[in-house]
């Protein structure tokens, strides 16, 4: 049955293009006229062992390829397909492929072990291929057949591939314990092949989530955390770091297990490994405690602060009783910067793995920290080397979130000065440094609710004097300088009213930032984007008196978007430059529009450029990039907020584009925000939105139906139902039968929802709020005339209502807006509801529960609720 | 496949605006959503009587008061001002905005008026409840946006104050969304400075009107005991409020709203329906009634406090030169000559509100009501004066010759037993 590919394969590489086209168009031929044939011929060729490499490898590569996609549609089509193909057939394919794993051409059997992992994903969650573990498990040879180290290496793979792709419960305990028997044997230290060692140890990596059970038992724990710590010190560096992969993920996975026991020797290799060890190895022994770090404040966080008696999750501080040890070892590693670290986006090195984890210490330990850093900080931070200068620098940045107010408002007092001096140091980096300090002392030490604020009317000229100036320095440092103008403006968010400190420096703030994004070197930097979004904030914080400046603000804006259009684009690199700013600056509209519109006073200042910003919006959507397209929605949906029923002149024209970004499967951020929009625009038009329901409603409901569109916008959906009917009322009736049978399926299904992790749980709430809103909208909408026909629904709706009641994971959000719709029930039916009601039990308890509450709103809303219960029952 | 686990760290964290600009945008959506229902379900608890949205989704609530007092002066006042027209569609929320003469002419239709009780109610004892009536000034209180202010029943402002009612003062603790307000129904008895609080049409912003008035005394009692409006005055609650007892119209009931000692003058007993909504204008569910024992005035006085020697009423001047009542039809009680009426044609306009005394000869009545009158007239009334109903004019005409006394009030809630089976043998009589 199987053809010969090979040439075919060969072709598909080839430099000519004429000759790689045809090719490929050959390929797909075969595969569409006889795909059972087509894979068996592929595998053959991965398996022929006189076949060039490169043939080899492509042959493998299509397989996997015709297993597996990442878009999860083409994913199940591929699983059908496999499932569907005759079991000669593929039992064919996979004796090739476990052949082909003692191949000595090592990229065969690395092919081989991930397409075997990818057949493995499908098989084995239907109970087929269970011979699969035994037979890879035989590869490894025993007491009396000694099998070649090159298959068992290649065999390894495989068992870390198929532990990777196939979820815990689909392996057999007993499978389990031999698999990490195999592996663990591969890892010791008297294994030979260091090929085979590393195998071992990355198979291990992915083994680890099926090792709950063994991690149990402490025999089998300590086993394994010696062969760990053992292959950390293995000469092949490769396998060291690979061994501190492990150590990582063992930190996060199983940190309950861990003890005081083992920290010390964990201790004792990685600040050897920090040290001494090449940066990829240091900086995985780094994270470690980093992710140590992550856990121990999650853990605080769960618990605030109470772990007397039956919390869950131990809390065995080990940060805190590392930290006379582990502060200094990560000292030392802030003098190992690089040379133009700065300059590189994306950089990682020793340093600033060493910083951030003293960052992530400083949130764990608190107070703590602040003895072991100071000494270190005022040794070294006017040191004639900049490497101390900047580490000094960056050290006391690192901890200014974690300890109390109490602690660092003194030293961060005495700080301030000096630092604002450095921004005039010599180098660079000292300055990135300190103004990304400065920015996390706006950040942490100054806003509404600190006490004693570090900045004060004496002191603020001075502080924006430098930052004015400094904003005009290199691009990295002038972008951490908008950082730092960032958390200064947002400071004085809370202020609010007329005036703030911040207002007599506006002018010059705005004029500054404004003159950053014109600079020559912003365009290839971040700084560009940082100075909009700086601008973004300090427009968000603006006061009354400085309304003015930001009204003027709006022309100056448009033309910058305007000038967008009349960009040259010559390529695709053109083409996203413009995009990038056409999103900036309709980021600052939108920011600018939702400010002004806000208040009745300045609004006049959105309202009457409405018309040339509606449609220079709308020549940005004609250029079209999803970025754009977002952004620039998000500005129409402020803009339709401020105009109110005058928004209903651009519908004509903007319909479209609204069409096309609910039609946006692909970039479902852009679909949740124009269904956001659409709610903006029922809100504005009320019933002036009628004659587009037909077509939006036809548009959500093709929404809601597809399996492509990613889930977390179907609650906006159901939100957006609500808004429509609440806006053009009795008009609604006619969508009734298809969004009621939406809405009660969707209901159904959360009500059956059994899995209970955070993230299910978290949808779960926000499906339901959406169903509820959309309720609450369309009996507030038939409310006057069109009661009755919610009559046949009224008892499902009850009833649901009674199944979230029940619900342990409900969160405030949906209690609202179930107490809501029980209310708006019973104030559109009527007495046609009251027979519901007097059957009901749980109506009291729910409104007793809600009316006792905390939340003023949510106690109003019940409170509302149970008046128009009792008068309808009463009736 | 190495594992990189160290990615997501990013050094120096750099600023990311647009999660946020999303958030802000997604915020706006929820509030906006939030507000728009809300302000659905006020309407929804707004008035019972002609709720409509206005047609450009403005909050607007038509209060068409029910009863004599409105359409007396629509009918009387004679003066279809735009103005008028205007707070025709007033709502609850804007009305409790409203200022200046807007405000007066708003808040002057706002309360539930008494009848007089000329004869005694079926199923007093089962369906009333029954209270003891300060004497003081009738008002409309109303707590909103930080602030309270007691108005007349003229409309006229008694006190701005700040008050423990919800939303009633600037506190520091106290949300003030504009939509928390409450509307009561109060006394203000002079002597102790205390408003006393006969019943509540709002709370937070919730309408009560349409609750029976078993549930808003229920509500009233539950709610005020919430706040500290019923505490002794503080800088937050200038007056003390303070719930008047009410009674099941029993023996002892009747006893205790008649005769109880009470810390403020008494002037009469109140009888409320227990199943009546609060309407606004005179209502027959709400009957007052009073003696010399329980009231300082049990027939009217003249402006100095003094018993005229005749009964004197006010009747409004129709276009044929009738008199008539202010009730709904007028009832006409005589007419003026003609001849007196082209002398005076300046002052003597359709609608002109004029005082007559009610001579020897007395009324004349008809099933409950008076047909002809012996009146004399004795000038125009002041310009703010409205026609007496039937009712007032009955109520006073038999306070002078033949009242209805305690002992027949005392009588009826007795008998009750026999009363109460006979009425309901009536009524099953009547259904089978």
């Amino acid at each position: 049955m199987a053809l010969e590919v090979t040439q075919i394969l060969l072709n598909a590489q080839s430099p000519d293009g004429a000759v790689r086209k045809l090719a490929e168009e050959n390929l797909k031929q075969f595969q569409e006229q006889n795909l059972a044939a087509f894979l068996i011929s592929l595998s053959h060729e991965l398996a022929n062992n006189d076949k060039p490499p490169e043939s080899r490898k492509l042959a493998g590569l299509i397989l996997k390829n015709s297993l597996d996609a990442k878009e999860a549609p083409r994913k199940a089509e591929l699983v059908q397909r496999w499932i569907a193909l005759e079991p000669a057939v593929k039992s064919q394919i996979k004796s090739a492929l476990l052949t082909t794993l003692s191949s000595l051409a090592a990229d065969a059997r690395h092919t081989s072990a991930q397409v075997i992992a990818k057949v493995a994903a499908i098989e084995l969650p239907l109970n087929e291929w269970q011979e699969l573990v035994g037979t890879l498990l035989g590869n490894m040879g025993g007491p009396n057949v000694e099998q070649p180290t090159h298959l068992k290496q290649a065999t390894l793979e495989t068992l870390g591939y198929v532990c990777e792709e196939v979820s815990a419960d689909v392996l057999a305990q007993e499978q389990v314990n031999s698999i990490l028997t195999a592996v663990v044997q591969g890892m010791n230290a008297t294994e030979t092949s260091n090929d085979l060692r590393l195998a071992a140890t990355r198979a291990l990596y992915n083994a680890l989530d099926f090792a709950q059970t063994n991690f149990e038992n402490n025999m089998e724990r300590d086993y394994i955390m010696r062969v760990v710590c053992e292959a950390t010190l293995s000469p092949d560096s490769r396998i060291r770091q690979a061994a501190f992969e492990c150590l990582v993920s063992i930190s996060s996975t199983y940190y309950d297990k861990l003890s005081v026991h083992y920290m010390q020797d964990i201790f004792t290799i990685t600040s050897k490994a920090v040290k001494e060890d090449e940066e990829s190895v240091a900086l995985q022994a780094i994270e470690f405690w980093s992710s140590i770090c992550d856990e121990e404040i999650e853990i605080q966080d769960e618990y605030s602060g109470d772990f007397s008696g039956d919390s869950e999750v131990p809390y065995f501080r080990f940060i805190k009783q590392a930290l006379p040890a582990l502060v200094p070892m990560l000292l030392e590693t802030l003098t190992k910067q690089e040379e133009d670290q700065d300059q590189e986006e994306g950089a990682w090195n020793l340093a600033m793995a060493g910083g951030t984890c003293l960052g992530l210490v400083a949130r764990t330990v608190g107070d703590d920290i602040v003895p072991l850093v100071m000494p270190y900080v005022q040794e070294n931070v006017s040191k004639p080397e900049w490497r101390y200068r900047e580490a000094a620098t960056y050290a006391f940045g690192s901890i200014l979130e974690g300890p109390s107010l109490e602690q660092l408002t003194p030293l961060v007092n005495v700080a301030l000065n000096f630092m604002l001096n450095a921004m005039k140091d010599e180098n660079t980096h000292v300055k990135d440094t300190t103004a990304w300090t400065l920015g996390r002392i706006f950040e942490f030490l100054h806003g509404p609710n600190v006490d004693n604020p570090v900045i004060t009317q004496a002191n603020l000229p001075l502080i924006l004097g430098v930052l004015l100036e400094s904003i005009k320095d290199v691009p990295n440092v002038a972008e951490k300088v908008c950082g730092a103008i960032y958390f200064l403006a947002q400071g004085y968010e809370e202020a609010g009213g007329t005036s703030s400190p911040l207002s007599p420096f506006f002018q010059g703030i705005v004029q500054a930032l404004l003159a950053t994004t014109v600079r020559e070197d912003a365009a290839d930097s971040r700084l560009r984007a940082s100075a909009y979004e700086t601008l973004n904030e300090v427009v968000r914080c603006s006061t009354e008196d400085t309304a003015p400046i930001v009204m003027q603000l709006v022309p100056v804006i448009m033309q910058k978007l305007n000038a967008t259009l009349e960009m040259q684009i010559l390529s695709s690199d053109d083409r996203e430059k413009q995009s990038e700013l056409q999103a900036l600056l309709c980021g600052v509209l939108q920011v600018i529009i939702q400010k002004l519109g806000a208040s009745e006073s300045t609004k006049y200042g959105i309202v009457q450029y409405a018309d040339q910003m509606m449609s220079l919006f709308l020549r940005v959507f004609a250029c079209r990039s999803a970025t754009v397209h977002e952004e620039a929605m998000l500005a129409i949906g402020a803009l339709a907020y401020a105009t109110g029923a005058e928004f209903g002149k651009y519908m004509q024209e903007f319909y479209r584009y609204l069409e096309m970004g609910l039609q946006n499967f692909e970039e479902y951020q852009v679909c949740a925000v124009t269904v956001g929009v659409v709610g903006d625009i029922c809100r504005a038009l009320d019933d002036k939105v009628l004659p587009f329901c037909d077509s939006i409603m036809t548009q959500l409901l093709k929404d809601l139906s597809s399996n492509q569109l990613h889930r977390s916008v179907k609650p906006p959906i159901f939100s957006c139902f609500g808004d429509i009917a609440l806006a053009i009322g009795e008009h609604f009736e006619k969508y009734l039968i298809y969004s009621m049978p939406m809405l009660q399926g969707a209901a159904e299904l959360s009500a059956m929802q059994t899995v209970r992790d955070d993230e299910m749980i978290d949808y779960n709430n926000q499906l339901r709020s959406g169903i509820f809103e959309a309720y609450s909208g369309i009996f507030q909408g038939f409310k006057n005339s069109k009661a009755e026909l919610m009559v046949p629904y009224a008892g499902h709706i009850l009833h649901f209502i009674e199944n979230v009641y029940q619900d342990k994971d409900r969160d405030d959000v949906v209690t609202k807006a179930a107490i809501g719709v029980m209310g708006d029930l019973a104030d559109t039916m009527g007495t046609n509801a009251a027979v519901l009601f007097q059957r009901s039990v749980f109506y009291k308890d729910f409104l007793d529960e809600c009316t006792s509450s905390d939340d003023q709103q949510l106690k109003e809303t019940a409170e509302w609720a149970q008046v128009t219960i009792n008068r309808i029952i009463a009736a | 496949m190495a594992p990189s686990r160290i990615e997501h760290r990013v050094h120096k964290r750099v600023l990311s605006d647009q999660q946020r600009r999303r958030d802000i945008a997604l915020q706006r959506q929820a509030d906006g959503r939030r507000n728009l229902q809300q302000h659905a379900r006020q309407l929804a608890a707004g008035l019972s009587s002609g709720e409509r949205e206005d047609a450009d989704g403005e909050e607007e609530v038509i209060v068409e008061a029910e009863g004599g007092e409105s359409h007396e002066l629509e009918g009387v006042g004679g003066e279809s001002s735009s103005s008028k027209e205007d707070l025709k569609d007033v709502g609850l929320r804007q009305g409790t905005r409203l200022k200046g003469s807007k405000a007066r002419e708003w808040f002057s239709k706002q309360l539930m008026l008494p009848e007089w009780m000329i004869d005694i109610p079926p199923r007093l004892k089962t369906d009333w409840y029954v209270m003891s009536r300060p004497a003081g000034v009738r008002c409309v209180v109303v707590s909103s946006n930080g602030t309270t202010v007691s108005r007349q029943r003229n409309g006229r402002v008694l006190h701005f104050f700040p008050s423990a009612l919800p939303n009633g003062a600037r506190t520091r603790d106290v949300s003030s969304a504009s939509s928390v307000f409450c509307i009561l129904d109060c006394i203000f008895h002079e002597p102790d400075k205390t408003y006393y609080v006969l019943d509540v049409m709002c709370w937070r912003g919730y309408s009560l009107y349409d609750c029976t008035t078993e549930f808003r005394l229920f509500w009233m009692n539950s709610k005020l005991a919430e706040t500290e409006a019923c505490q002794p005055p503080s800088q937050y609650n200038r007056y003390r409020f303070s719930v008047l007892p009410v009674y099941e119209c029993d023996l002892g009931g009747l006893q205790a709203a008649y005769s109880a000692p009470v810390p403020y003058t008494r002037d009469g007993v109140l009888f409320v329906n227990r199943h009546a909504h609060y309407v606004l204008g005179s209502t027959p569910l709400s009957l007052v009634w009073k003696d010399a024992a329980c009231s300082p005035y049990p027939v009217d006085t003249d402006s100095k406090g003094n018993v005229c020697q005749y009964q004197q009423v006010v009747l409004a001047l129709g276009d044929d030169g009738s008199v008539a009542t202010s009730d709904d039809p007028p009832v006409v009680l005589g007419t003026m000559p003609r001849q007196f009426l082209e002398q005076n044609a300046n002052h003597l306009k359709s609608g002109t509100c004029l005082r007559f005394n009610i001579g020897e000869q007395g009324l004349r009545i008809v099933d409950g009501r008076p047909v002809v009158a012996d009146i004399h007239f004795q000038g125009v009334a002041g310009r703010i004066k409205t026609a007496d109903t039937c009712n007032k004019i009955l109520y006073q005409y038999a306070a002078r010759r033949d009242p209805l006394t305690i002992s027949h009030l005392i009588a009826a809630v007795e008998s009750y037993d026999d009363h109460g089976d006979f009425s309901m043998m009536a009524s099953n009589v009547g259904g089978s």
